[in-house]
């Protein structure tokens, strides 16, 4: 049976590691917060792009070889995807669920798959598992600015302008609400322009042509939704962490208390065990 | 007329104003209220804001600008108001743009070099504008 001095000091060590993960449980929520409001702030951004594309890309096109490269489909031969983790674990399943998301991705796919990994956990994964790695992104931070995600746009928007790949996918963690998060797979090039609203129908002035304005349009397009999605990762990242470390604070406790009722029914024991001696020792004088 | 100013990261200004001037990709253009519906799109440049007889000046670096039933949306790839620029910083940023132009390697485009330039470029001169005293008028109502 271990000593009165071996709970205490398992009881001291419990208690240690639940003020740790109570720590990281606040901090991660206090990220998150942060984190959804930069997504937020990003919506008014995104929905006027989309209200654009949709204008421009519903321009009838009269020749397919007049469309704009990064909207034009061809022949698939070889696909390319942004895998974008956390650098840090301690989430949970977070990192399992999407680095498996992307694996059945490539497992699945007909063509060859690279990957473009961003955060050090996707990067792992894929290096482990011999992956085409086409390139590494990591140390983004906590909170990138859309500069620090341009890079990898640039890689993927050259990489599908210069043949190399015919297709370009992202996946990452969608935030649907701090107790969910959901592993998402988006196509991102070529880009498909959303259906037009019909109350929209203007006739707008194009300066200096539509065609130059499409062109321009597209690339932004591309690093809107990898920014997007660099964000949307941060924020599941830091709720899965929260929930994570949350409930390894309620089992600490919960050992604790466990524990302590132990130290005390040792402690009684004890101390019945000595009251014994005392009395059964007490009895051979009286005799 | 209702201007908008958005960047990605977020939503800049949102006023009424009386006119404006911006860095249309073939050059400048104005708007006044009751412009027809229009798309184009700028390069890096200065934005003028007239709002009662007065102007302000924001740093945009690129991005589109859509004029539609009397609401002005500019889509700006960076804007900056002349009091978040850093002069001492964007004039480093310049002088590495030039020496980049100077003795560029061959795998470097000349193309956004010149584009890194402008935009540096740009940041200072808006810088200076507060200083010499043409400057902001109080951009309270914006949203940050």
């Amino acid at each position: 049976m271990p000593s009165l001095r071996d709970y205490r000091r398992r009881i001291r060590t419990d208690q240690n590691i639940g003020k740790v993960t109570n720590a990281m449980s606040l901090v991660a929520g206090a990220k998150m917060r942060r984190a959804q409001q930069a997504i937020a702030a990003t919506r008014p951004y995104a929905r006027k792009l989309q209200e654009l594309l949709s204008h421009l890309g519903a321009m009838p096109a009269d020749d397919p070889s007049q469309l704009p490269p990064l909207l034009r489909r061809r022949p698939i031969q070889r696909i390319e995807i942004v895998h974008v983790t956390p650098d840090r674990g301690l989430c949970g399943g977070l990192i399992t669920n999407v680095n498996r998301r992307t694996g059945q991705f490539i497992v699945q796919s007909a063509s060859p798959v690279s990957v473009v990994t961003v955060g050090r956990r996707g990067r792992d994964f894929m290096v482990r598992f011999g992956r085409e790695v086409r390139g590494t992104f990591t140390n983004l931070g906590e909170r990138p600015s859309v500069l620090d995600t341009l890079a990898i746009s640039r890689l993927v928007i050259d990489d599908y302008s210069s043949g190399y790949c015919d297709a370009v996918y992202l996946s990452y963690t969608e935030f649907v609400n701090t107790a969910v998060q959901r592993p998402a797979v988006r196509q991102l090039l070529p880009v498909e322009p959303a259906p037009i609203a019909k109350t929209h129908l203007t006739g707008y002035i194009y300066e200096p042509d539509p065609t130059t304005v499409l062109n321009a349009l597209l690339p932004r397009i591309v690093e809107m939704q990898i920014y997007a999605a660099v964000l949307e990762n941060i924020a599941s990242e830091q709720s899965a962490r929260m929930v994570a470390m949350k409930s390894a604070t309620d089992n600490a406790n919960d050992l604790v208390r466990s524990l302590t009722l132990d130290m005390n029914k040792a402690r009684q024991a004890s101390i019945t065990g000595e009251l014994l001696d005392i009395i059964g020792g007490s009895l051979t004088f009286t005799d | 007329m209702k201007l908008e100013i958005i960047t990605v990261e977020r939503a800049l200004l949102a006023d009424e104003v009386d006119g404006l001037v911006a860095p249309g990709i073939d050059g400048e253009l104005g708007i006044l209220p009751h412009h027809a519906p229009l798309l184009t799109a700028l390069k890096p440049g200065e934005l003028r804001i007239i709002k009662d007889g007065q102007d302000t000046y924001l740093a945009v670096g690129g991005g589109f600008l859509e004029v539609l039933a009397n609401t002005v949306t500019v889509l700006a790839d960076s804007a900056e108001r002349a009091d978040e620029i850093d002069e001492a910083r964007a004039q480093a940023a310049m002088k590495r743009a030039q020496e980049a132009i100077a003795n560029r390697s061959a795998d470097q485009s000349l193309e956004s070099a010149l584009t890194a330039l402008r935009r540096a470029e740009v940041r200072v001169t808006v810088a200076r504008r507060r200083r010499s005293g043409g400057g902001p008028l109080s951009m309270s109502s914006g949203t940050r």
